[in-house]
This record gives structure tokens, sequence and C-alpha cells, in this order.
């Protein structure tokens, strides 16, 4: 089927680069360029925006605690806004809140899909056809009109929590997409029908013999779901319907356009949040497809 | 009879998109626990100071609920929610622009938007998947993988990311272009459509970008594996040329999944195309979603979003409809 194409396209765009150096018999079958400088930055970024916020001298979502409009300075590092912000202590909250939703959001889309997912590869049948036709349905439709209906809606009225739950129910779909396919290829290998024949029912099956397998693309698969979320979430801030208050890599953008920043000729308001956003998305990015090419190699040894 | 089961299946998913995305589109807000008629009597209420007195305010809840179809049970108003939709396309007066109807509000949008998107989306497919090929049929070579380079680079960042982006290099460190864009309306005049079209080069570069990277890494991918084939392998000792082989062997089975794949993913770019839109108010449907969710205009928002997922899943089928004249193994089954 034509729809089932974009599964091999997927897996083999996330399958690129060959891993040159292959050890045995050790973690290091982990270890290739991509994953090493991915991992790094995240780790970076990670420790970073999770340790320093314990050090911020003040709320940085708070307005008007500074002077407006300071330049660059040793107490002020990336200076203030024209709210009176630390852009500096802005910027690391953002990115500790945004990591910290879309981790959040990326454990529940993968038990959502990976339920959905493996039933349906596993099950089969008519069930299969009917759950499929939801999946599809749900990546078909754009996305954004809907989350923009919603924001409108609950506007000033939300947790931030509650974007997050919102992005959680309409982002499963792709992921659960691929652990059908993985399902489906699995369905007839020899070690499944062996442990059938054992036994063991669908369930035991599921968790005893498919997931393990199945854990790898997960890994892969949770990384890019973090990416997707942190985006949308922003994409949300950017346009004012997300809890803006909130420092996020989105609404710290938010602010520096409704404030004009550009036309004020305050660029490192607007810069910082660009260059953070680049370096944290090229590093999920590149651990997830360092991952992928890691446990790709892997498979290819064993 | 591989072609007629094919389009038959694919059809069902068409309708089947469109009714679950209706419904969706209509449940959401019935859903909600915030009223819009609520809203928009606040808003009456506060622009005559409070001086409506109740009875008047009864009457007013009256008549909108009659105007933005909220009369009787949930399943009578979906019914003729359906109706109205589907046979008329109508979505009742915009609130903000009263009596102007949304459909036409959206469908003097329309244009810009289809503009816009198409224009891009075919430069960034067509781009991407060249040097994809490229990047892939010559993977061996270090040339190539600075082609990927880009497109690993340009992949992951977001569409918003890529607009200020561009916004600030080619209007404020280079200004190129100006920082805010204007758009003239009314009668067309050359001088006019050369200004639209100097315009709307910054949010067409962002979306071509934005396109540009996920196509390179796919079509490599996909020229990796298709260059490892046996018949390429048979087409070389056959004495064809480099050339031959990248352009009539490889690259004409590794496009067959891109046409599907950029069927699949119309609607992450339609999303984009909305927030380039709203971030350069250039007057597509975006800056029309935007002005009206900050106005508070609901009709104009269920009008714009019904019709953004009529659009998207019509494109959608309209390339999965081309793509047996493509591939020669469904015609074949």
């Amino acid at each position: 089927m034509s729809i089932d194409v974009k599964d091999t396209a997927m897996s083999a765009l996330l399958a690129p680069a060959p891993v040159k150096t292959r050890t045995r018999g050790s973690w290091l079958w982990l270890v290739n360029p991509r994953l090493a400088v991915g991992l790094v930055i995240l780790a970076v970024m990670g420790l970073g925006s999770f340790i320093l916020p314990f050090f911020a001298p003040a709320d940085p979502s708070i307005q008007a605690t500074y002077m407006r409009n300071l330049p660059v300075s040793p107490a002020h590092w990336l200076g203030t806004n024209a709210l009176g912000q630390d852009i500096f202590w802005f910027l690391v909250f953002a990115v500790r809140n945004s990591l910290t939703l879309g981790v959040l959001v990326a454990v529940g889309v993968t038990i959502i899909a990976t339920i959905v997912g493996l039933s349906a590869g596993y099950i089969g049948g008519r069930f299969e056809r009917i759950v499929m036709l939801f999946v599809d349905t749900f990546i078909t439709i754009p996305l954004l009109p809907i989350l923009i209906i919603l924001g409108a809606l609950i506007r000033g009225n939300t947790s931030f929590l509650t974007v997050g739950i919102i992005i959680m129910i309409f982002g499963w779909a792709w992921d659960a997409r691929t652990v059908r396919s993985m399902a489906l290829s699995l369905r007839e290998r020899e070690f499944i029908n062996m442990a059938r024949f054992s036994g063991a029912n669908t369930i035991q099956i599921l968790v005893r013999e498919v997931f393990p397998y199945v854990m790898a693309y997960t890994l892969v698969g949770f990384i890019n779901t973090i990416l997707f979320a942190i985006n949308l979430e922003a994409t949300l801030a950017v346009i004012g319907l997300s809890k803006i208050e909130v420092p996020t890599l989105g609404s710290i953008i938010f602010w520096a356009l409704n404030y004009n920043a550009l036309f004020t000729g305050q660029y490192v308001w607007i810069v910082a949040p660009i260059v953070a956003t680049v370096l944290l998305f090229l590093g999920l990015f590149l651990t997830s497809t360092g991952f992928n090419a890691a446990f790709a190699s892997k498979r290819g040894v064993s | 009879m591989g072609v007629a089961r094919y389009v038959a299946k694919r059809l069902g998913l068409y309708f089947a998109v469109l009714f679950i995305g209706l419904t969706i589109t209509f449940l959401l807000p019935r859903l909600m626990p915030i009223n819009p008629v609520d809203g928009y009597i606040g808003q009456i209420q506060s622009r005559a100071n409070g001086s409506i007195s109740a009875e008047a305010i009864a009457e007013l809840r009256e008549n909108l609920e009659q105007l933005y179809g909220l009369k009787g049970d949930l399943f009578t108003q979906y019914l003729s929610y359906l109706q109205r939709v589907v046979l008329n396309f109508d979505f009742g007066p915009s609130f903000t622009y009263y009596p102007q109807p949304v459909s036409a509000m959206i469908l003097n949008a329309l244009p810009w938007t289809l503009g816009l998107l198409l224009t891009a989306t075919v430069i960034a497919w067509a781009l991407g998947n060249m040097v994809g090929l490229v990047a892939g049929y010559f993977h061996k070579k270090r040339a190539a993988s600075v082609l990927e380079f880009v497109g690993i680079l340009l992949y992951p960042i977001p569409y918003y990311i890529l607009a200020v982006t561009v916004l600030l290099l080619l209007a404020y460190v280079f200004p190129i272009f100006p920082l805010s864009a204007t758009f003239p309306v009314g009668q067309m005049t050359p001088e006019k459509f050369g200004m639209i079209l100097y315009n709307s080069l910054l949010p067409g570069i962002t979306l071509v970008l934005a396109g540009f990277g996920w196509n390179i890494l796919s079509m490599k991918a996909l020229t990796v594996a298709t260059t490892e084939e046996p018949y390429v392998t048979y087409a070389r000792l056959k004495g064809t040329s480099n050339w031959t082989r990248m352009t009539r062997y490889v690259f004409r089975n590794a496009l067959l999944p891109q046409v599907t794949a950029l069927a699949l993913s119309l609607g992450m770019v339609f999303n984009g195309a909305l927030l380039t839109e709203m971030i350069f108010s250039y007057p597509g449907i975006g800056l029309v979603m935007r002005t009206a969710a900050t106005g508070g205009d609901y009709n104009v928002l269920y009008g714009a979003i019904t019709l953004s997922i009529i659009a998207v899943a019509t494109a959608g089928l309209v390339i999965d409809l081309i793509y047996p004249l493509l591939d020669p193994r469904i015609r074949h089954r």
C-alpha cells in the first residue's frame, strides 16, 4: 500500500551514517560521532538548565525586576529586556521548561503509541483496520489549526500542564504507525511462533518477546517526540496561544517579537533564544539519528 | 483491477478523514468549558458600559445562539452543522466584521496561501530531491557529506526559528527586504504584482528552507538504499554511464516513496505555512486565523480550520491518485 511506503522512507531516513568503529563486547558499539556530539550538547544544556535555576537571583518570569533594556554586562550576561527581565535567566528557565514539557509529553505519547501500535499490529484483522484509519486521520489532519482553536478558547485559563496534555492527545499517531509496522514485521518471525507454541498468551508475547525488540526504536521515537513537543509548544507560544507567562523557548520569542526587539535594536533578546533553540534541536536530532545508527550497526553485528 | 481497488481504498480514507476532521472541529469547542456566546455578550456589554438590561441580554443570547448554530441538543446541532458546512460551505457571519460571511473572508485569503504554499513546496521538493540524490549517489565522496550536513542542519530547526532568522538576516542585518512587508489589495497592477512578489520572497524562502532539509535527508537515505540494488549493479556492468544510472535507474525508483511522503507530510507543511504567514503578516489563511484567534472570532476560526482539513485531505488525495501513474506496480497488480 502506498501509505506503508512511508515507513520504509522514515526508517531509511532515520538510519543514515553507517558506523565505522564496531567494538564487540562493550558499550562502545553505541558511540558514533553523531551520537557523541548530540549527547554532549544535550548533557550541557540539560544539566545547565536544571542545575542553574537553583542559583537564579530572581524568578525571571516576574516583570520589572531590573531596569529595562540594560546592555550586556557582568551582572546581566545577556542584558535585560523591555519587560525588565534578565534575558540569560529567562533563557535558562525557558530551556528547562521546554525540556520538561518535551520529556513529559514524550512519556505519554510513547505509552499511548506503543499500546495502540502493538495491539493493532499484533491483533490484526478488522480491529487493526479501524485503528489504522484513526491513526491515518490523525496524521493527515493539520494539527496547528486545531491547536489554534483550542488555544483561543482556553487562553489565559490554562496551566502549562494542560498545554502538554493537549499536545499529547494530538501527537501519538506518527509513533503508533511506526510501532505498528514493526509489530507487523515481528508477527511473522520465528521466535514469536516459538513462544506461541510454547504456550505463551498474547500479553506474555507482547511483553516478553516483542517489546524488548521494539525498545531501540522506542528510544529513537521518544527523542523525536521530545523534539516534536517542544516545537509544537514553542509554535503555539510564538503566536501567543500557549501559557506565555511561563518562560519557554517559544514565549521568549513571542515577547521579543511583541516588543519589536528587531526595530528597537535589542538583537540579543531574539538571537539568544534562536541560538539556544537551534543547539537544543540539533542536539536532540543528532542523538536520535546517532542512536538509530548505533542500534542498526548492532543488529548488523549480531 | 489493481487501480480500481487502490482508488476505492484511497477515497474511503479521504471521506473518513473529512468526516472525523469535521466531527472534531464540531465537538472540540462544544466540549470546552468556555462558551463563545458569553464572550461576545461580555464584549458588547463592556462597549455599552454595562447599560444593557437583563431582558435585552436574554434576547441577545437567543439571537447569537441562533446565529452561531448553538440551538437545540448536540445531535441536532451536529446535523445542521454538517448540512451547512458540506452542502453550502456556510459558516455564518464573522463576529468582528459582521455581517461579512466567513466563507467570503476565507475564500479571499485562500489564493494567497495556495500561491505561496504551492510554489514553495514544489521548489523545496524538487531542489531537496536533487540535492538528496547527488548526496546519496556519491555518498562515499567527501563533498556529498557536506550536502548531507546541510540537511542535518536544516531539518530539525523549527519553522518559527527559520522565519525569525530569515527576517533577522535578510531584513535587519542585510536590509534587502522590508522588516514589515506590505501587501497591497484591490485592483492588480504590474507594480503591485511586483511588490507582492518581492514581499512574498521572505516567507517563501522560509518555507523552501524548511522543506529542503527533510527532502535532502530522506532522498539521500532512499538513494543509498536503491544504489545497492542488484539491478543498479547490473546496469553498471552493462556499461551505462554514471549519469544515466543516477537519473534513469536510481532516481526514478527512489522518487516513489518521496511522492507518498509528500502526500503524508502535507499537514505539517500546511502548519508551517500558516505559522510563516502569521510571522510575516502575509495575508493568507494563517493571518486570518491569527486575527480571529486574538479577536475571539470563532466562526472565522471554525471556517478556516474546516477549510484547512478539506484542503490538506484533498491535496493528499490528488497526490495519491497520481501515484499509480508513476508506479506501474500498482497498475499491474
